[in-house]
């Protein structure tokens, strides 16, 4: 069994696959990338299904050994690879042999990178799952970030021949990207009638910051003040991907893939399922604005993103 | 019913617009039936106090549609559709080492310590939902004499296990979390055990009782599921 060797985890990598379905009322999130076109891909480009484990890196990615052949594809946000100390391209299919070392460097843009494996990591599927909740220490491996040292294995499957993609490949660009802010669509409420016309219109209109407390269960924005019309608190209920919720001091957080379950502060929009892997890609520092679309307009884009998604390095 | 979107993978469903036990438990009904009926396109549910969250596949299901037939659902949704409810007890030390705020709880109830004992044990509970952290059981049952405002501050970390009102209701930390219900006691068992075949203690529905225990067998039966002694 071939199998890979961390040596330097950088600050935060992960085991993920697709997430964890059907756990939600248990209190237990999906997890899951955040970014999750470029996990998919990752996938195909080594070959495997789209839901094969590998590794969500933060900022910057590990340094690791194999010691067997497989194959290995970096998508997601743009870190330099080097395999055995020489740049290798990102996006592409790479074929490693025994005692092969890659190293993953600190990310040139946006915060994600994604590393998957040929065989996917074979670490114990836990409900249903291999992906890593970290405040419920749950999947992965025991439940937490990876350490220097951890060996993981790989299921058994075929090298791959080497594949590469032009990333603009997953689609059009979307509005603002590219630009300062990107933009992200949202769909308004459920609580939207509890803010006041103008803290919509300061969610709609304004800039906001990602700041540096943000993370896999949420994305802590700064910005104009999204006034509340009747008090912060509703009866507690479930809170989806992408729902932005707004406390009493009136700044935004979008909850993301480890989200609580549930709670009780009001929830003006929810920031659509596609455009959250962008909002999960702008850096701390970076900022975001939004713009307001129907649930049909959220459905007939997510369409768009889907059949995209789908055709890129479709099964031959 | 009101249908609220929350984006375009779920919909939040409203039965009502308070909290007690009526609403919820048409909520848990319509949640029982779209998985007996196997309602195309939904993916998840999250039942709350008076509404369900539900994850669906646009891919699968339009909004409009979906929306239909939950109501259609809704309107089955009453409580003799759901199975019995498990009675659940669970061993609940009230140490005053343990129960953190049992003494000023009792103060500001103005009841002794053993009465307030003898009535947050005395009585039976049912479980809304799950949520916030892994595990959590949002629970009503409480008797009217110990509904209490929540502390003033909550505490900075409250250990798994512990036992706590608040309000007309009762909960028990899943894991060691803020919180601002008064703590009487603590259970020795794992409202969330990741290590466990299945982690989750409690379900949505569930009837629970507290049967007061001393600070020697909840020691024992920590031990026995492993996990670190509590320091006196």
């Amino acid at each position: 069994v071939t199998a890979v060797t961390i040596l330097e985890p950088g600050p935060q990598t992960t085991v993920q696959d697709l997430g964890r379905a059907g756990q939600l009322r248990y209190g237990i999130p999906p997890s899951g990338p955040v970014d999750r076109p470029a996990f998919v891909v990752a996938n195909r480009l080594v070959g495997n299904p789209d839901g094969a484990a590998g590794l969500e890196c933060t900022l910057a990615g590990p340094r690791l050994c194999v010691d067997g052949p497989c194959a290995i594809a970096v998508t997601g946000a743009d870190m330099p690879v080097r395999v055995n100390d020489a740049p290798a391209p990102a996006w592409t299919t790479l074929r490693l042999g025994a005692g092969d070392t890659v190293r993953v460097g600190a990310t040139r843009a946006g915060v994600r990178g994604y590393v998957a494996f040929s065989g996917g990591l074979d670490v114990p599927v836990v409900l249903g799952s291999r992906a890593t909740y970290l405040r419920g220490r749950l999947g992965g491996v025991e439940g937490r970030a990876l350490r220097r040292g951890d060996v993981v294995p790989l299921g058994a499957a075929p090298v791959p021949s080497g594949r590469r993609l032009d990333p603009a490949a997953l689609g059009a660009p979307g509005p603002g990207d590219g630009a300062p802010e990107p933009v992200l669509r949202v769909v308004l409420g459920p609580q939207d009638d509890r803010f006041t016309e103008a803290g919509i219109a300061a969610l709609l209109g304004g800039v906001y910051e990602v700041l540096p407390q943000s993370d896999r269960m949420g994305a802590r924005l700064s910005g104009p003040r999204v006034a509340h019309a009747r008090g912060h608190d509703i009866i507690s209920d479930g809170i989806a991907l992408g729902s932005v919720q707004v406390p009493g001091d009136g700044q935004p957080i979008v909850l993301l893939v480890d989200r609580q379950s549930t709670g009780g502060y009001t929830k003006v929009a929810t920031v659509c399922s596609f455009d959250v892997p962008r909002l999960g890609q702008v850096k701390p520092g970076g900022r975001v604005r939004f713009a307001a679309v129907t649930v049909g307009e959220a459905h007939r884009l997510l369409r768009e993103a889907e059949a995209a998604l789908a055709g890129v390095l479709a099964p031959a | 019913v009101r249908f609220l979107p929350a984006g375009d993978r779920a919909v939040s469903v409203e039965l009502g617009d308070d909290i007690g036990i009526e609403v919820n438990t048409r909520v848990r009904a319509l949640e029982f039936l779209i998985q007996a009926r196997g309602l195309p396109g939904v993916v998840e549910t999250v039942p709350t106090f008076r509404a369900l969250l539900v994850y669906y596949d646009p891919l699968r299901v339009g909004y409009e549609a979906l929306c239909a037939s939950l109501a259609g659902l809704a309107a089955e949704a009453r409580p003799a559709v759901l199975p019995p409810s498990r009675e659940m007890t669970l061993p609940c030390c009230y140490d005053p080492d343990l129960g953190l705020d049992l003494a000023p709880a009792a103060a500001r109830l103005s009841l002794s310590v053993d009465e307030l004992v003898a009535l947050h044990a005395g009585a039976e509970y049912l479980v809304y939902f799950i949520g916030f952290t892994p595990g959590l059981p949002y629970m009503t049952g409480m008797p009217e004499r110990i509904h209490i405002p929540r502390l003033d501050t909550p505490r900075v970390k409250v250990p798994a296990g512990s036992v706590g009102i608040g309000g007309t209701q009762c909960c028990i930390y899943s894991v060691e979390s803020p919180g601002g219900f008064w703590v009487l006691g603590r259970t020795p068992l794992a409202l969330y055990d990741p290590g466990a075949e299945d982690p989750i203690l409690l379900r949505p529905g569930d009837r629970v009782r507290f049967r007061p225990i001393d600070r020697a067998a909840f020691d024992d039966l920590a031990a026995a599921r492993g996990a670190a002694p509590v320091g006196r």
